[in-house]
C-alpha cells in the first residue's frame, strides 16, 4: 500500500504520452473524420435544397408555360372559331345574295314571262274581240242602219261645240269646194237632202255636198272640208276603243292575283 | 499475495524500478495505441464507414457529448485529456477478464499519478482559458477567507480522487483473491463480473469529476463577465 514515486512519476509521464498519442492517432483522426462526414452531408443538403429550389423554379415554370400555352390556345382557339364565324357568317351572306339575286332574277323572268304572256293574250284577246266585233258589226251594217246613223250624224252636226263648229266653217270658207260627203252605203234621196239641209244650215246657203261610198266606215258617215273632216261611224269607235283597251309592255302587272285578273277580264 | 502490482518488480537499479504496474500500463499503451492507429489509418468520411470506425466515432462523441453537458463549451479541447483519462481507465479495469491479470489502476501510485495529472490539468486548462491572473483570483472566491479552504479542497479532491480508484479497484481485485480461497467456482466468476460494472462506473466516476474540476475553473470567467 505504498506508493513508489518513481512509478507515480513515470505513471505520469507515460498518461501524458498517452494522452498526446491518443490525440494524434484517435481524437484528431476521428474528429475530422465526423466533421468531413458532417460537412459532406451539409453540403449534400445544401445540393438537395438548392436542387429542390431549383426543380421547384423548373415547376413554377413548367406551370406558367402550361398556362400561358392553355392561354395560347385558347385564345387561338377563340380567334378560329371566331374566324370560321365570320367566315360562315360571309359565306352564308354571299349565299344569301347569290340566292336572293337568282331569286330576283327568276322572279323578273318569270314576270317578263307573265308580262309577255299576258300581253299575247291581251293582244290576242283585243284582235279576237275586233275582229269578232268588226265582223258582227260588218253583217249587221245595213240600209235601216245607214239611215240611223245618218240621223245620229245629223244630231250631232247639230249639238256640234262652238270652237268645232267654228273651226269646220273656217275651214271650209277657206276652200269654198263642195263638201265630201262618205257613207257605208249609197244615201237615199231623203237622207241626202237632210245631210244637205244640216250642212246648209252649219255652213250657210252656199253649202254644197258631193256624196262618195266607203264600206271601210261599217256603218256611219264622214264629212271632209278642206282637210277637215267630221265624221261618226263604228270604225272609228272600234279604233278608239283599240287605243283605250290596248296594253303597253311596261304596264304589265306584277302580282299574280293581278294577271289571274286581267286573263279572265 | 500482493496488494498491489506495484510489489511485483521486474528490474531495479536504486531509485528506478520497472514494476508490473509499469509494463502493464505500457502493454495497454501499446494496445490502445496501435488500436487506434490501425482504425483510424483508414478512416472514412463517406456515409459508409466500417464497424471499427463506428465504435470509434461512437466511443468519441459520446465522450463530447459527456464533456459537453457537463459545462465545457469546446469539448475537442479536453477530448484528448478527459478521454484518454475514461479510456485508460475504463480499459484497465475491463482487462481484468484476462486471467493472471493485474489492473495498473489498482496501484496506489498509478491512481495518484493519474490524480495529480487531474490536479496538475485545472490550474493548466484555468490558466489557458482566463489567464494566470484570473486563476489565482478563483481562489479568494467568494472572499480571501475562502483561500486555506480552497487550496485544502484541491488537496483532498486529489487525494480522494486517487484513493476512490484506487481503493475501488483494490477492493475487487482482493475480493476475488478472497473468494477464490473460500468458493472457487461460481462466486469469483460472479464478482468479476461485477468487478467488470465497478471498473466501468470508476472509469466514468473519475474523468467525469476531473472534467467537473475543470469546467468549474474554465467556466468562471465567463460567469463573470
Amino acid at each position: 500500500m505504498q506508493i513508489n514515486w518513481f512509478t507515480v512519476i513515470a505513471q505520469l509521464f507515460n498518461f501524458i504520452l498517452l494522452v498526446w498519442l491518443m490525440k494524434r492517432f484517435l481524437y484528431a483522426p476521428i474528429l475530422a473524420a465526423i466533421d468531413e462526414r458532417e460537412k459532406k452531408i451539409k453540403a449534400q443538403l445544401n445540393d438537395a435544397k438548392d436542387q429542390k429550389a431549383e426543380a421547384k423554379k423548373e415547376q413554377d415554370e413548367f406551370s406558367a408555360k402550361n398556362a400561358d400555352f392553355d392561354q395560347h390556345k385558347k385564345a387561338l382557339m377563340d380567334a378560329a372559331i371566331a374566324e370560321t364565324q365570320t367566315e360562315r357568317q360571309k359565306l352564308l351572306d354571299a349565299a344569301r345574295t347569290d340566292a336572293e339575286t337568282l331569286r330576283t332574277k327568276q322572279a323578273r323572268a318569270l314576270e317578263e314571262m307573265q308580262a309577255s304572256l299576258q300581253t299575247d293574250i291581251a293582244k290576242k284577246t283585243q284582235q279576237a274581240v275586233f275582229s269578232i266585233t268588226q265582223k258582227a258589226l260588218v253583217d249587221l251594217a245595213s240600209v235601216s242602219l245607214e239611215s240611223q246613223s245618218v240621223a245620229v250624224f245629223i244630231e250631232r252636226l247639230r249639238h256640234l261645240k262652238a270652237d268645232e263648229k267654228q273651226a269646220f266653217v273656217d275651214a271650209f270658207q277657206a276652200d269654198k269646194k263642195p263638201v265630201q260627203i262618205k257613207s257605208a252605203f249609197a244615201l237615199s234621196a231623203s237622207q241626202q237632202t237632210d245631210v244637205k239641209a244640216a250642212l246648209t244650215k252649219l255652213l250657210g246657203a252656199s253649202a254644197d255636198g258631193a256624196f262618195t261610198t266607203d264600206p271601210a266606215l261599217i256603218s256611219g258617215i264622214s264629212l271632209m272640208a278642206n282637210g277637215y273632216k267630221l265624221a261618226w261611224s263604228v270604225a272609228d269607235y272600234l279604233t278608239s276603243l283599240e287605243k283605250s283597251i290596248s296594253v303597253p309592255k311596261s304596264v304589265a302587272p306584277k302580282k299574280e292575283s293581278d294577271t289571274k285578273k286581267h286573263a279572265v277580264n | 499475495m500482493h496488494l498491489s502490482p506495484d510489489d511485483v518488480i521486474f528490474w531495479q537499479y536504486g531509485f528506478i524500478t520497472i514494476n508490473l504496474t509499469l509494463v502493464t500500463t505500457w502493454g495497454l499503451m501499446v494496445v490502445m495505441v496501435v488500436g487506434s492507429g490501425l482504425i483510424t489509418r483508414k478512416l472514412k468520411t463517406g456515409l459508409h464507414i466500417s464497424r471499427w470506425q463506428c465504435a470509434l466515432e461512437i466511443i468519441v462523441t459520446g465522450i463530447n457529448t459527456q464533456i459537453e453537458e457537463v459545462g465545457l463549451r469546446q469539448p475537442q479541447k479536453y477530448i484528448g485529456f478527459i478521454g484518454t483519462l475514461f479510456l485508460f481507465i475504463a480499459i484497465a479495469n475491463m482487462c481484468i477478464v484476462f486471467p493472471g491479470y493485474e489492473p495498473p489502476t489498482g496501484s496506489l501510485s498509478t491512481t495518484t499519478a493519474l490524480a495529480l495529472g487531474v490536479f496538475l490539468a485545472v490550474p493548466f486548462f484555468g490558466v489557458e482559458r482566463g489567464g494566470v491572473l484570473t486563476y489565482l483570483k478563483s481562489y479568494l472566491q467568494p472572499t480571501f477567507i475562502m483561500l486555506p479552504f480552497n487550496i485544502i479542497s484541491d488537496i483532498t479532491r486529489t487525494l480522494a480522487l486517487a484513493v476512490r480508484l484506487f481503493g475501488n479497484i483494490m477492493s475487487g481485485g482482493m475480493i476475488v483473491g478472497i473468494l477464490l480461497s473460500i468458493s472457487p467456482l461460481i462466486f469469483p466468476v460472479i464478482m468479476n463480473v461485477l468487478g467488470l460494472l465497478t471498473g466501468l462506473v470508476q472509469a466514468y466516476i473519475f474523468s467525469i469529476l476531473a472534467t467537473v474540476y475543470i469546467a468549474a475553473v474554465v467556466s468562471k470567467p465567463d460567469k463573470q463577465t
